[in-house]
């Protein structure tokens, strides 16, 4: 053993230094992508709530709302390369396009899964495993109808916002984008946390969560509930998809979904998954720490960090930080 | 909590599985062994309809049979035991490694024989399945799932990032002796290893399933708290399975990487991983001939029609989920002997099927039935 050991000296460095030297732009950065975690664990935990299923295709989800991101940003006139000259009213619209759109593809494709792949099962009364396999066919096929319409490459990035240093924090630069993902992330959860929490609808998916049959007893429509479930779920990956894009203009690739959704659903995880607030605060803590290891250990690390986390979380406290709540009855 | 009755098996018509368990055992193997002798002289037959077209035949049938082994492996763990480890590439990926860093001339570990890596990888995988086991067999379920999802991915991410373990650039010559020969010259012999080490596999999975252990792991499988409580020490159990699992596992991978000369961090994604998964659940969780079935589905299927290839996983998507929906039990259902037993008794007694819990992963409870 001993040459295997000594040729390499040793296998991981800690970069303490690069940390300190990092911390502040890990932190920023890392919230702003937190958010994103956050926005696209949102659908995993919602219809975990409801139907106790890892709905392994939501990645893809996702992905399709990236590609209409793309597609819209497009249509609209954009090409890469370029960025154009915008006044504000006229981003925050085309924005607002990209945004509807997408949400419109996500959300459909959320819908149209469960119709196609989940509700014939629920209907048969199939074992738990089962909607696990049919999820990842689900995927499978998504994924690859993806690839044969836009091929194997990705798509050359288009840049509707250049990033821009608004201000500084403790010496770390805040762009116009991170800003923009952090406050968009935290509204949309307000917005989705009143909806579960407040309406009438929302009421419903509660019901659901914590008592199906009871709930139908009580007059809930639960095969509407659950529609709604995967449509909210799908209409914030949608919108998530476009921040991703406002990040990362490259993202949309017929495979991108697969690692953001991993990391997403871990997000979920370690929030508590059935969570909300677990949700997000999973996305935001996975965010910060997986930038924190990127610096501490080199950029190779990054997502090995995060599934560490998860696994050091999940031992301690079994259902994440925050534990299961969908189905608790808040009085 | 939810309860289904189990129809009792008709009278007069009985399953193909009921008239194969009423034979004697002499006339069993008076069908199986044409059989083995058949599926041993496959690629030498290269009958004309099932012989690939598009990849070489012997090559084919040895990746089915790669993939018949992880199917029975992965069985142990997600059909006997009910834990959902989406994570089994990675004990694959450490039995390939193993046999990487003991054989190819780019490794600069001591050298052994080629089949002394067998038995060693399937030790270093068993040791990868406690120190993996102990910390997580304490999750259930989706938990569970997702941390050996985890798992799988950290063992990928190191094979990518830690220097001697030669991330793409991987290994030459895996399985060569230190003049530089392959173990076995084609493929066709790695396919008569393959399907040796399978039977062998078989028969002491088999065993394994029919003692108590099996027996654990179906009460675990079924209703882990009733099992706890009825005195099964559930967890020592869970790692037991995870430990066989990972074994034979790691047993494929060595000879996965011995077959192809070459180990690199390409083939050890998560994606399959969830071929792996699907090949068990396909086939029928529980059930070692449908695994077997499951995994030939799974590993066949896309070599035969490779002139479909671009339309390959799409098809493979859309057909899981057709047959997912009609076959929700897999192409052929857990059916444990025990507990066929168990309802022969109960129709003998009562006239009529028994009530089983629906509460594990393999039951039929989809909407919550939580307490």
């Amino acid at each position: 053993m001993t040459p295997f050991l000594a040729q390499t000296g040793s296998w991981i460095s800690f970069d303490v230094h690069g940390l300190a030297q990092q911390f502040w732009n890990n932190t920023v950065d890392g919230l702003a992508l937190g958010g994103i975690y956050a926005l696209v664990a949102l659908g995993y935990t919602l219809v975990y709530g409801v139907l106790k299923l890892i709905n392994f295709a939501h990645s893809e989800v996702f992905v399709v709302g990236a590609f209409a991101t793309w597609l819209t940003f497009y249509a609209l006139g954009f090409r890469s390369g370029t960025t154009p000259v915008l006044s504000v009213a006229e981003i925050i619209l085309f924005l607002a396009i990209a945004c509807l759109a997408a949400m419109a593809a996500s959300g459909g494709t959320a819908v149209l899964l469960e119709r196609v792949a989940y509700r014939p099962l629920r209907k048969r009364n199939a074992p738990r495993l089962v909607f696990l396999i049919t999820a990842i066919g689900a995927s499978f096929a998504i994924q690859q109808g993806l690839r044969l319409v836009f091929g194997l490459n990705q798509q050359p990035q288009i840049r509707l916002l250049q990033p821009e240093t608004l201000f500084r924090v403790f010496g770390a630069s805040v762009t116009n984008i991170h800003v923009i993902l952090f406050v968009a992330a935290i509204l949309l959860w307000f917005v989705a946390d009143y909806f579960v929490n407040r309406t009438r609808l929302g009421r419903g998916i509660r019901a659901v969560a914590q008592d199906p049959d009871t709930a139908t007893l009580m007059g809930v429509n639960k095969e509407r509930v659950i529609v709604i479930t995967f449509l909210v779920g799908g209409l914030l990956a949608g919108a998530a998809a476009l921040f991703y894009m406002m990040r990362i203009p490259q993202g949309a690739i017929y495979n991108g979904g697969f690692l953001l959704g991993i990391k997403a659903f871990t997000a979920a995880v370690l929030g508590g998954i059935g969570n909300l607030r677990g949700a997000l605060l999973g996305g935001f803590v996975l965010g910060l720490v997986e930038n924190y290891g990127q610096s501490l250990f080199g950029g190779e690390w990054k997502d090995i960090v995060a599934f560490v986390v998860l696994i050091v979380v999940l031992m301690f406290r079994p259902t994440g930080i925050l534990g299961e709540s969908l189905g608790k009855a808040r009085v | 909590m939810t309860t289904q009755t189990v129809s009792a098996p008709r009278a007069g018509r009985r399953s193909i599985r009921d008239q194969w368990n009423n034979l004697s055992r002499p006339a069993q193997w008076a069908i199986l062994i044409p059989l083995v002798v058949l599926i041993y002289f496959l690629p030498v037959l290269n009958p004309p309809l099932i012989a690939t077209t598009g990849t070489d035949f012997p090559n084919a049938m040895f990746d089915v049979a790669r993939y018949a082994l992880v199917a029975i492996g992965l069985n142990v763990v997600v059909g006997q035991a009910g834990l959902l480890d989406l994570g089994y590439v990675g004990f694959f990926a450490v039995g390939a490694y193993v046999a990487a860093l003991f054989t190819s001339p780019n490794s600069s570990l001591h050298h052994l024989p080629y089949l002394w890596t067998l038995p060693l990888a399937m030790v270093i995988t068993m040791i990868f399945g406690i120190v993996l086991g102990t910390p997580t067999l304490r999750l259930r379920g989706d938990y569970l799932a997702i941390v050996t999802l985890g798992f799988g991915e950290i063992i990928r991410l190191v094979a990518d990032n830690v220097g001697p373990l030669r991330g793409q650039s991987g290994f030459q010559g895996v399985g060569t002796n230190s003049a530089g020969v392959p173990f076995f010259a084609n493929a066709t012999q790695w396919y008569w290893l393959t399907i040796t080490i399978i039977i062998a596999i078989l028969l002491l999975v088999g065993n394994l399933e029919r003692s108590r252990v099996g027996r654990a792991w179906v009460s675990i499988r079924e209703d882990e708290d009733v099992a706890e409580i009825m005195g099964v020490p559930v967890f020592k159990f869970k790692i037991w399975a995870f430990v066989i699992g990972a074994a034979i596992g790691g047993l494929s991978g060595a000879l996965y990487a011995g077959k192809l000369g070459f180990v690199n961090n390409q083939s050890f994604d998560v994606i399959t991983s969830m071929l792996f998964l699907a090949a068990v659940v396909l086939g029928g969780a529980g059930n070692k001939v449908g695994v077997l079935l499951g995994a030939i589905v799974v590993a066949y299927l896309p070599l035969r029609f490779v002139q479909l290839a671009d339309y390959n996983y799409l098809i493979f998507g859309i057909a899981l989920i057709v047959l997912m929906i009609f076959r929700p039990q897999g192409l052929l259902g857990a059916r444990q002997r025990l507990l066929a037993r168990g309802r022969q008794a109960y129709h003998r007694l009562l006239g009529r099927g028994e009530q089983i819990s629906g509460d594990s992963a393999l039951s039929a409870d989809t909407q919550g039935g939580r307490r």
